[in-house]
């Protein structure tokens, strides 16, 4: 076991309800993986135990060999895991290029100077640049988040958690939305990044799923159903029953 | 940037000119707001761009007030008895209060500043040792660098002085990476979080420096007045000072300066004609938050076209 991300029996109860119960699974390094199931199966849940936006009752996460179940959000980022949520989570009254500028300066280093302007820390300035061309906002960059099309603002919801130089980005429904237009344009864009970058998919969109994915796991019922290569699971009779073939957001 | 500084500038020459064309009761108003201008400018600092709206900051102002009053008078007028040691209280003060209250947001964070603040009011209005009700009075003014600050000009030119200074310590600040992580926490604390800042951390250095200034603001109120009671610590002296800053405008650290002077005038020349001058200061703020969200400074910047 040396992947990326390992998990291992993450459980996690709203009462007696087992939204995530017993979980395993490893994503390797420069993998891409879609976390697929339908609605309700858990997979935004399984990303908030992973980021630390909720803490599981059981079970072990390790990320690049150190153990970061429970720890808060903050730290969880500061070890490499950044992700983009399903609902646009932006800074609506910044600029685009603030908006990178801040996620790529959450490294600590020179963010808690009192003075000199922010300009004079050129790196995270820079960083904001590359990011803005990489999820295509290059010229949205002197724009306020309230002023972009929400095709945009989900493009730079990619960019936010990409501006932290993640080992790994989890993406949480990046499609959620949009029009089949932008939806092939985030396709495109998401196929684009390097592939240092580990990438965690939740997405609906099977077009997307299988342009994407080296492999995909799917979750019912807040348990891994199958896991395996895109062509596995898609021949796999009880994916096909449960997810596959109720045409539920397909 | 360069009309900016040309105009703080003036605007200081302006100040420390006034003296020489005004007589003293109008100069004791413009020291007056001057000192208030700075406690609202720490407080703008926290609700204008880290979005923490405290309820409490005159916590830090009777402290810095008490603090003084009682190092002056005690320990002999030193410039550390009535500067160094109400600013170290007011920011040790703060690291505690700061320490709980951040760790609730919204009504909460309103709730618990207000009550700590209270405690202190409490406090003072009991104990003897501090005067209980009537506070301290009596309170000489130190010396600084070999200058007698008795003198009307000499008082006028540290006041001046100091309120420039914390003008542009702010200023730097707001603009700095470190204020520029207090508006990302303002617009959105989650998210902040969820790309790696330590949002606590921030927030806490926020309220410290605030409050530190607070401090200082209310060293020199005691010392302007030669009085401080507990009055300083009750919730009205919070709520002028954010009645100020909503009035100048929030998020400008400029509009908290000019609500204190709205403030203040208001108060002194509507109170010689009737009584009831909290009526009309009521209206005026009813008619600003309605009609002019953005207080002074906002009515202004929409008025001449300009941007932030």
């Amino acid at each position: 076991m040396s992947g990326l991300l390992e998990l291992a029996g993450v459980t996690r109860y709203f009462g007696a309800l087992g939204a995530v119960n017993g979980v395993s699974l490893s994503v390797g390094r420069r993998e891409r993986r879609a976390i697929i199931g339908p609605n309700g199966a858990g997979k935004t849940t399984l990303f908030n135990l992973i980021t630390g936006h909720l803490t599981p009752s059981a079970g072990r996460i390790v990320f690049a060999d150190r153990p970061i179940t429970g720890l808060p959000p903050h730290r969880v980022a500061r070890h490499g895991i950044a992700r983009s949520f399903q609902r646009n989570n932006l800074f609506p009254r910044l600029t685009v290029r603030e908006n990178l500028r801040l996620a790529a300066a959450a490294d600590g280093r020179g963010s808690y100077r009192l003075f000199g302007a922010v300009e004079r820390l050129p790196e995270p300035l820079a960083r904001a640049g590359e990011v803005a061309a990489a999820v295509g906002l290059t010229e949205r960059l002197g724009d306020e988040v309230a002023h972009l099309s929400y095709g945009e603002q989900r493009q730079l919801e990619v960019g936010v958690a990409l501006a932290t130089r993640p080992q790994l980005l989890m993406l949480d429904e990046p499609t959620a939305g949009m029009s089949p237009e932008e939806t092939q344009r985030m396709t495109r864009l998401l196929a684009a990044l390097p592939r240092e970058v580990t990438i965690v998919i939740i997405e609906h969109d099977m077009d997307v799923v299988f342009s994407l994915a080296d492999r995909i796991t799917v979750l019912h019922g807040g348990e891994v159903l199958a896991d395996g290569p895109p062509d596995a699971v898609r021949a796999d009779p009880r994916v096909y029953e449960v997810y596959l073939g109720t045409g539920d957001g397909a | 940037m360069i009309w900016r500084a040309l105009g703080f500038s003036l605007a200081m020459v302006a100040v420390l000119l006034f003296p020489r064309v005004a007589g003293t009761y109008p100069v004791k108003l413009l020291e007056e707001i001057l000192i208030w201008g700075m406690f609202a400018m720490s407080l703008d600092l926290l609700m204008g761009y880290a979005g923490m709206v405290s309820f409490g900051h005159s916590a830090f102002f009777g402290v810095g007030g008490y603090v003084a009053a009682l190092a002056l008078t005690h320990w002999g007028a030193h410039a550390a008895a009535g500067l160094l040691l109400p600013a170290v209280a007011a920011a040790v003060a703060a690291l505690v209060i700061g320490f709980f209250s951040i760790r609730v947001s919204g009504v909460y964070f309103i709730m618990l500043t207000l009550a700590f603040s209270q405690m202190f009011y409490a406090v003072t209005f009991q104990v003897a040792a501090l005067g209980a009700e009537d506070g301290i009075v009596g309170v000489p003014r130190p010396r600084l660098l070999g200058v007698d600050l008795n003198g009307a000009t000499a008082f006028h030119v540290y006041i001046t002085a100091f309120a420039g200074l914390t003008a542009l310590v702010l200023w730097r600040i707001v603009r700095s990476p470190f204020g520029h992580v207090l508006r990302g926490i303002h617009d959105n604390e989650a998210r902040m979080q969820a790309v790696g800042y330590a949002v606590d951390r921030y927030k806490l250095l926020a309220f410290v420096i605030a409050g530190t200034i607070a401090g200082v603001a209310g060293a020199l109120y005691t010392q302007f007045v030669g009085s401080i009671t507990p009055e300083a610590f009750l919730w009205r002296t919070s709520g002028e000072a954010l009645l100020m800053v909503i009035i100048g405008g929030t998020g400008t650290l400029g509009g908290a300066l000019l609500g204190a002077a709205a403030f203040i005038l208001l108060q002194s020349l509507v109170s010689s004609y009737t009584e009831r001058w909290m009526l009309l200061l009521g209206v005026t703020f009813i008619v600003f938050v309605l009609f002019a969200p953005g207080g002074i400074v906002g009515a202004l910047r929409g008025r001449v076209g300009l941007r932030a």
